[in-house]
């Protein structure tokens, strides 16, 4: 851009402005992070002191079979809610994209507004529909009970995580895919019914692969944050639907494990870290429009 | 040549906007047909009608005989180049061609024949693993006429097609697709807003307004007599003086014309009474523009016929364009010292000193055949 | 007449009217029934019984749980103030001049919008245990001063893209004219570029408010006993038992959310749909 200043030609100026974001940033996140890292390179050496030994034993522990057992699930449970979310929110982000303007907006802000609500509310509001006496189970029982179907035990088991992780994070994916969608010519489905493809082969043949982009980043932006789920595993799960955020927890408020925590919890960072990366370069090989 | 595509009484409303009113037309085989109007006049509505990506709110549209009215896009003899071509940007070219044929289960080896066939008849071999964002603007609108020419369809229809392209690309790109319409034989039918285009590709043009249809005519009778004085100024510029019949002969009429304070010759008799509010349409190139000097008295020029019509006054301003001159003229009036009614007159430069021979502030003679005017109802 | 729907109309076809319809349904559903059995005359939440407010005015007799709401409303009016201050200035730093480094210190930004919730949790913990210990006994409200300055490392970075995306709409040659006419470059700025921020600021303001009052996760790291907020509080009560109490006083937050959202989304909606000429 043309009329950016050189920062040299402002000094005081530059500084005053990025100074406090960028003190708070360095000071408050930075620092706390680094000191995770060092930990995670370090040995408990008495009851509350941790000395930073530079050992990979940490690391070593969380490939342990156990834990790599957790991690596995955790990446497991985050890929199947992911695309489960793909599943739903795919048609769903179509309607909306192609919804008349004034019930697109109302359709928009019917998505968002979850997504604003308080977390530990939802998922709270969803134990009481998931409880053996909750209303699922007595839908079920008033609609299918002369068959024999009797109350299901979905609370705390793995589906009800399942269900919790894509309840939660079903905006996640809408929103990206809405903005790809939304940017997509039309007149690009109109030649290929035009050209003899029928509306599902348009969709499959034309719009899937367009927006391949904001599939992408739908994924990778559901599937950080499910990857990082605490509260859904807490609270709808079982004593086997922990997922890594619950055992890093555990490390920190029970087992006072710091050290291997930290490990934990850098794991889970340089995943998303990693996850990041990915996209970037697949983004910059695909240059957009 | 027969009927290849009926619109009848043609209704399309959005909401409460009617967008096309009870149109009804007929397309012959073989035909460019142009369907000409400022936007927003139902044109376009129009031609989505013909692809199928609207369906008419009442009326039926019949192609070869059947109505189709109702029929999904991808069961319609049509084919369609969109205004931004709608290349398809993830797909290379020989693929983008290909879709159609892939759509309807051409086996692969005939679909990759017929479709180098159709890239090198729109002269662009060697381009086919090209992606869309590596060409042209020329060239993707190309690729979009390739593609929509290798379903062989009955009807090929043009929205707007050379609209997005400099002028010197689209005069190159008209002469090519009258040349591929002629190679190819099939029925064209294109939406466009600019006359020039029309005028040059089409063998028939429909000039529209408000969704209805003002006049369907060849090109040049819808230049020479154009059946409204909207269509009058719509194709070209035209110069429209009100009047009213006095005297009406078997070959001839004289209608008087109020504003410029004389009686002017017709050569053809206009088929209505005195009462009748008429409109005199006068194209600039068709009067012509004589010094005035100090006379008042009109020229007699040896060897015009009877009929010959001449009016005063003074050069208001003068454009050059080159090729030609264009005059803006004060006419004179019936009444002194009033302002009267302006006239656009158009002089080729037919020598490199043509342009200096009239100057700002100058009386002229204008004047006129008897063939030249045109009368006008509406 | 109904119109029938047009050729690309999807949203009036009815396979993907019945799939909104579900997702619908499958988000707002649990919504709805936790308000409904705020209401319930019940103590089993299960079934409907009959009307009554009396949820309500048990969750205002719980002093912890009106407490615990008094600090997050705090917090979260805290973390607005300098998540506001914050974000402007490296948002305008950071569209406003070219430095080496640029790009590194705008990604920089955009990770604690990235790292996972735990693992700030665990960074804030550490940090406020080891680095940093936050003395205990401070008068009300600087003992929940650990948890604003978290939760201001969040935020912030959301504020500053909302307030990135309005600048990018600022026509450049405004700030000039008002140099040519003889401003300074603060008074410039102050004058021409934060009045085209205004409807940004507001929805960076509501947007920090809400991430600020829905923390769980890292509020649970960094909170002592003596500054339970709200979601921590109700995360007890909920593993304790379920009770109307909980819904009642989600009810009022979710109110609270709902209305300070829609006015964000508004204000968002109006700040982008103003392109520059």
């Amino acid at each position: 851009m043309a009329n950016e200043l050189d920062w040299h030609r402002n000094k005081s100026g530059f500084a005053a402005l990025l100074g406090p974001p960028l003190g708070w940033f360095l000071l408050f996140f930075a620092v706390p992070m680094a000191v995770v890292w060092a930990y995670s390179f370090g040995t408990n050496s008495g009851i509350a002191d941790i000395e930073i030994s530079g050992t990979f034993a940490n690391y070593a522990r969380a490939l342990e079979p156990l834990y790599l057992g957790i991690l596995g699930k955790s990446l497991a449970f985050a890929a199947l809610a992911t695309l489960i979310c793909l599943i739903v929110a795919f048609p769903v982000a179509l309607a909306i994209s192609f919804a008349p303007p004034q019930l697109k907006t109302w359709l928009l802000i019917g998505v968002m507004l979850p997504f604003w609500t308080n977390l530990l509310i939802r998922t709270y509001a969803l134990i009481a529909i998931l409880r053996d006496e909750g209303l699922l189970n007595m839908a079920l029982t008033s609609a299918f009970g002369w068959a024999g179907v009797g109350p299901l035990a979905i609370m705390n088991s793995n589906m009800a995580v399942m269900i919790g992780l894509v309840y939660v994070h079903l905006p996640f994916m809408v929103l990206p895919l809405y903005a790809a969608l939304d940017r997509l010519d039309r007149s690009l489905i109109e030649a290929a019914l035009d050209l003899g493809a029928g509306h599902v082969r348009a969709i499959f043949t034309i719009v899937v692969p367009l927006a391949v982009p904001g599939i992408l980043s739908g994924l990778l932006l559901t599937f950080i944050p499910v990857l990082g789920s605490y509260l859904a595993p807490d609270l709808l799960g079982g004593p086997d639907s922990q997922m890594i955020a619950n055992v890093i927890e555990r490390q920190f408020k029970r087992a006072n494990d710091w050290p291997f925590g930290a490990a934990l919890a850098f794991l889970l960072m340089y995943l998303t870290l990693f996850g990041i990366a990915a996209q970037a370069m697949m983004q910059r090989k695909r240059p957009v429009d | 040549m027969g009927t290849i595509i009926e619109f009848r009484n043609i209704t399309k409303r959005f909401g409460p906007v009617v967008a096309v009113d009870d149109v009804s037309l007929t397309i012959n085989e073989g035909e460019f047909f142009a369907l000409l109007g400022p936007s927003g006049c139902g044109k376009t509505t129009l031609l989505r009608m013909l692809a199928g990506f609207e369906l008419p709110t009442r009326g039926q549209i019949f192609i070869d005989g059947k109505d189709i009215s109702r029929a999904p896009p991808n069961r319609r003899p049509v084919n369609m180049v969109f205004q931004s071509y709608a290349v398809f940007p993830h797909l290379s070219v020989l693929k983008n061609i290909e879709y159609g044929l892939r759509m309807d289960g051409v086996p692969a080896a005939e679909r990759r024949a017929r479709a180098e066939a159709a890239l090198s008849l729109v002269q662009l071999e060697g381009y086919g693993e090209r992606m869309p964002d590596q060409l042209s603007g020329g060239q993707r609108q190309r690729v979009a006429l390739a593609r929509a020419v290798v379903k062989r369809p009955r009807v090929l229809l043009l929205d707007e097609p050379l609209s997005a392209l400099d002028a010197k690309l689209r005069e190159e790109l008209r002469f090519e697709m009258s040349a591929l319409q002629d190679k190819l034989g099939i029925t064209f039918v294109m939406v466009t807003h600019d006359q020039d285009e029309a005028l040059v590709l089409a063998t028939r043009c429909a000039v529209m307004n408000k969704g209805s249809l003002m006049q369907v005519a060849t090109p040049a009778d819808l230049y020479e007599f154009p059946a409204s004085r909207l269509v009058a100024d719509f194709i070209g510029s035209v110069n429209l003086f009100a009047g009213n019949v006095r005297s009406e002969e078997a070959n001839h009429a004289i209608i008087d014309l109020p504003e410029l304070g004389i009686s002017a010759w017709l050569d053809h008799g206009t088929g209505t009474s005195e009462t009748v509010q008429l409109w005199l349409a006068l194209r600039p190139e068709k009067v012509e523009l004589m010094k005035r000097g100090t006379t008042d008295r009109p020229p007699v020029m040896e060897g015009t016929p009877p009929g010959y019509n001449v009016a005063a006054g003074t050069i208001l301003d003068i454009a050059y364009l080159g090729s030609e001159s264009v005059y803006d003229i004060r006419l004179d009036g019936p009444e002194t010292g009033k302002e009267g009614k302006r006239i656009r007159v158009i002089r080729p430069n037919l020598t490199r000193w043509d342009q200096e021979d009239f100057t700002w502030d100058e009386p002229v003679w204008i004047g006129w055949h008897a063939e030249a005017a045109h009368i006008l109802q509406q | 007449m109904r119109e029938e729907p047009g050729l690309l109309d999807y949203a009036r076809r009815w396979p993907l009217r019945l799939m909104v319809g579900t997702t619908f349904v499958f988000l707002y559903a649990p919504l709805f029934v936790l308000i409904a059995f705020s209401f319930n005359d019940s103590r089993r939440t299960a079934r409907w019984v009959g009307f009554t407010l009396d949820w309500y005015k048990a969750a205002f007799a719980d002093r912890e749980l009106i407490a615990a709401l008094g600090n997050s409303l705090t917090i979260a009016a805290a973390t607005t103030l300098l998540s506001l201050i914050l974000g402007t200035l490296a948002a305008i730093a950071l569209w406003r001049f070219r430095f080496t480094g640029r790009a590194a210190v705008d990604g920089a930004f955009s990770l604690p919008i990235v790292a996972p919730e735990i693992c700030m949790g665990v960074a804030m913990l550490i940090f406020f245990a080891r680095v940093l210990p936050w003395p205990v006994g401070l008068p009300w409200p600087l003992n929940l001063g650990a948890i604003i300055i978290a939760h201001v490392a969040f935020a912030f970075p959301f504020v500053a893209v909302v307030i990135r995306a309005r600048l990018a709409s600022f026509n450049r040659e405004m700030e000039e004219a008002a140099r040519d006419l003889g401003a300074g470059p603060w008074r410039a700025l102050a004058d021409v570029v934060l009045p085209h921020l205004g409807p940004a600021l507001v929805a960076g303001a509501l947007l920090a408010f809400t991430l600020s009052l829905d923390d769980f996760v890292i509020t649970f790291f960094t909170a002592g006993p003596d500054t339970v907020t709200f979601p921590v509080k109700v995360y007890s009560m909920v593993r304790f038992s379920v009770t109307p109490k909980v819904n009642a006083i989600s009810t009022l937050l979710l109110v609270i959310t709902v209305i300070l959202t829609f006015i964000a989304l508004r204000l968002q909606a109006r700040a982008t749909a103003e392109k520059p000429a």
